[in-house]
C-alpha cells in the first residue's frame, strides 16, 4: 500500500517536472529564434537543480532526525556555497568570493545567529534551516546584485574615476556614488517584496504553516517577521560586501585596477 | 632648477612593454611637448608621471624627492593632469572646481573661482549645469577644474584633441596664456606639429615605448 503510494506519487512528480521541463525547453527554443543562446546554461542548470532538490530532500529526511548542532555545519555549508555563487558573478575581481563570504557572512549569518539566541527562529531542525536557508539565498542574491552593480558602473565610469583620482580625491570618496547606488539597487527587490506581502505574493513558508493547522493571525504575523528578517540580512550583506569591494577595484597607491575588459591578477 | 626627473621609468603589462627605460629631467617652469605616433606609449609615460599607474621598474623624483615617498592624493594635487576628455562630475561648473581643493579640507574661494572662470573663458558659468555645456566649454572647465588644485606641474595629454577646429584654437590659446602668466612647468602631448612649437621649449620623441629624442622642440618635432 504504502509502497504503491509512493510510486504513484513518483510518477505523479516524474510527470509534473517533465511538463515544467518541456515548457523551459519551449522557452530556450523562443530564446534561439531571437539569437539568445541559452541552451547549455540552461541545461546544465535544469540538471543540477532536479539532482540537487531530490538530494537535499533525502538529506534533509536524514539530517532532520539529528541533534539541534546538525543545523551549525548545515547552514555553514550553505553560506561557503552562496559565496562562491555571487563571487563567481564578478570574476573580474580578484578575492570577490572572500567579499561575498563575509558579507553573506555577516548579513545573513548574524542575522541568523542573533534571532535564534532572541527566540525569534526555532532552533529546532525543521525550523531553522528552512528559515536559514531563505535568509542565506536572499542574501546571496542580494550580494551577487550590489557586486555586478558596482562592478559595471565602476567600468563605466573610469573616466570620473580617474578624473577623481587626478584631483587627488581617495578612492572611498570617488565611489562613494557608486557604492550607494549599488546598495540601494540590490535592495529594491527585497523592499518589493515587503511591501507586495500577501497582496501579489503569498509566500509558501505561511501556507504551510496555515495548512498544519497554525493559527493563521501567528502564521501571517511570523511570515512578515521572516521577510524582515531577509530585509535586515540582505542590508547588511550588501553594506559589508559592498565596502570590502570598493578595496579591491584599487591598489594599495590608489590606482583604479578594474577596467572594461581587462582581468584582475593578484 | 629641475622640478621633476625620471629615473629608468618603465611599464610593462602582461609582456607588452609600454614604457621603457625613460630618464629625462623637465626644469621648472618648462614647457615640454611629448609627440611620436599613435601606440607609441605617450598616454601611458603621462600616467606614470602622476602615478595614475605604477612602474614597473625606475621612478619619479619630484622636487628631489622619490614620489613613491608621498602620498599619492599629495602627489596629484601637485602633479595635476587634465585628460583628452573632460569627464566632469554630473553638478554645477562650481561644484566641479570645487572638488579638488574640498579633497584636502580646504573650500575654493569665491573670488579665487570666478578668476578661474575668466582665466579660461567661462566668467558668469559658475551655477551652470555641466551637463548643457559644449565640448570645448566642458574641457575649459575640466582645466580650470585641475587648475584649482594650484599644482605644480601640469600633465595634458592632448587636451584640445577631442574639439572642433575653433574651440582647438581657443583652448589652446587660453592654456598657453595661463601657462605663461602662472609660470607652469607643463608635459604636453599632441599629435600636431605645429601645436608643438607653439607651446614647448623642448620636446620628446616616443616610439614603442621608448625615448628616441629628447631636444630643442625644433630638432625634434619637424612641421
Ligand atoms: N593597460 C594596458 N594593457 C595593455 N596594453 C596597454 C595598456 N594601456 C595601453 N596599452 C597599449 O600600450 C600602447 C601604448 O599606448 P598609449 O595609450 O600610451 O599610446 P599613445 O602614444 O598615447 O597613443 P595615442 O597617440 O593613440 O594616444 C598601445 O599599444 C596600447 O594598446
Ligand atoms: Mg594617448
Amino acid at each position: 500500500m504504502f509502497n504503491n503510494l509512493f510510486r504513484d506519487q513518483l510518477s505523479l512528480g516524474i510527470f509534473q517536472a517533465a511538463i515544467t521541463v518541456v515548457l523551459a525547453l519551449a522557452v530556450m527554443l523562443v530564446g534561439r529564434q531571437q539569437k539568445i543562446h541559452l541552451e547549455v546554461e540552461v541545461m546544465i542548470a535544469l540538471v543540477r537543480g532536479i539532482v540537487q532538490i531530490v538530494a537535499v530532500a533525502l538529506a534533509l529526511v536524514v539530517i532532520f532526525k539529528g541533534p539541534e548542532v546538525v543545523a551549525v555545519p548545515v547552514l555553514f555549508g550553505m553560506l561557503v556555497t552562496a559565496s562562491v555563487v555571487a563571487g563567481r558573478r564578478v570574476k573580474d575581481i580578484p578575492g570577490s568570493i572572500m567579499v561575498s563570504f563575509y558579507g553573506i557572512t555577516f548579513g545573513a549569518g548574524l542575522v541568523i545567529l542573533l534571532m535564534v539566541l532572541a527566540g525569534v527562529i526555532n532552533p529546532a531542525l525543521t525550523s531553522v534551516i528552512p528559515v536559514g536557508s531563505m535568509l542565506i539565498a536572499n542574501a546571496m542574491n542580494t550580494c551577487a546584485q550590489a557586486l555586478e552593480r558596482f562592478a559595471s558602473d565602476i567600468k563605466a565610469h573610469t573616466g570620473q574615476v580617474e578624473a577623481g583620482l587626478a584631483l587627488g580625491a581617495t578612492p572611498g570618496e570617488i565611489v562613494r556614488p557608486y557604492s550607494q547606488s549599488a546598495v540601494h539597487t540590490s535592495l529594491i527587490p527585497r523592499i518589493d517584496s515587503l511591501s507586495s506581502l500577501g497582496i501579489v505574493w503569498i509566500p509558501g513558508l505561511m501556507t504551510g504553516m496555515l495548512v498544519a493547522g497554525t493559527d493563521p493571525i501567528y502564521a501571517a504575523i511570523y511570515q512578515f517577521a521572516v521577510i524582515t528578517m531577509m530585509f535586515a540580512s540582505s542590508g547588511l550583506t550588501s553594506v559589508v560586501s559592498v565596502l570590502l569591494v570598493q578595496r579591491r577595484v584599487f591598489s594599495p597607491a590608489q590606482q583604479l585596477m578594474l577596467r572594461p575588459g581587462t582581468l584582475l591578477k593578484k | 632648477m629641475i622640478i621633476l626627473e625620471t629615473a629608468g621609468l618603465s611599464r610593462t603589462v602582461d609582456n607588452k612593454i609600454l614604457v621603457t627605460d625613460i630618464s629625462v629631467k623637465v626644469e621648472r617652469g618648462e614647457v615640454v611637448s611629448i609627440v611620436g605616433p599613435s601606440g607609441a606609449g605617450k598616454s601611458s609615460f603621462l600616467r606614470l608621471l602622476n602615478r595614475l599607474d605604477e612602474p614597473t621598474a625606475g621612478t619619479v623624483y619630484l622636487d628631489g624627492l622619490d614620489y613613491k615617498t608621498i602620498p599619492p592624493t599629495q602627489l596629484r594635487r601637485q602633479v595635476g593632469m587634465v585628460l583628452q576628455a573632460p569627464y566632469l562630475f554630473p553638478g554645477t561648473v562650481s561644484e566641479n572646481l570645487r572638488f579638488g581643493p574640498k579633497q584636502h579640507g580646504q573650500v575654493l574661494e569665491d573670488s579665487r573661482l570666478h578668476r578661474l572662470l575668466e582665466q579660461v573663458g567661462l566668467p558668469g558659468y559658475a551655477d551652470r549645469e555641466v551637463t548643457r555645456l559644449s565640448g570645448g566649454e566642458a574641457q575649459r572647465v575640466s582645466l580650470a577644474r585641475t587648475l584649482a588644485n594650484s599644482p605644480e606641474v601640469l600633465l595634458l595629454d592632448e587636451p584640445t584633441s577631442a574639439l572642433d577646429r575653433h574651440a582647438e584654437a581657443e583652448v589652446e590659446s587660453l592654456l598657453r596664456e595661463i601657462i605663461a602668466t602662472e609660470q607652469l612647468t607643463c608635459l604636453i602631448i599632441t599629435h600636431n606639429p605645429a601645436q608643438a612649437l607653439r607651446f614647448s621649449n623642448r620636446s620628446m620623441r616616443l616610439e614603442a615605448g621608448k625615448l628616441v629624442k629628447f631636444g630643442p622642440v625644433e630638432e625634434v618635432v619637424h612641421v
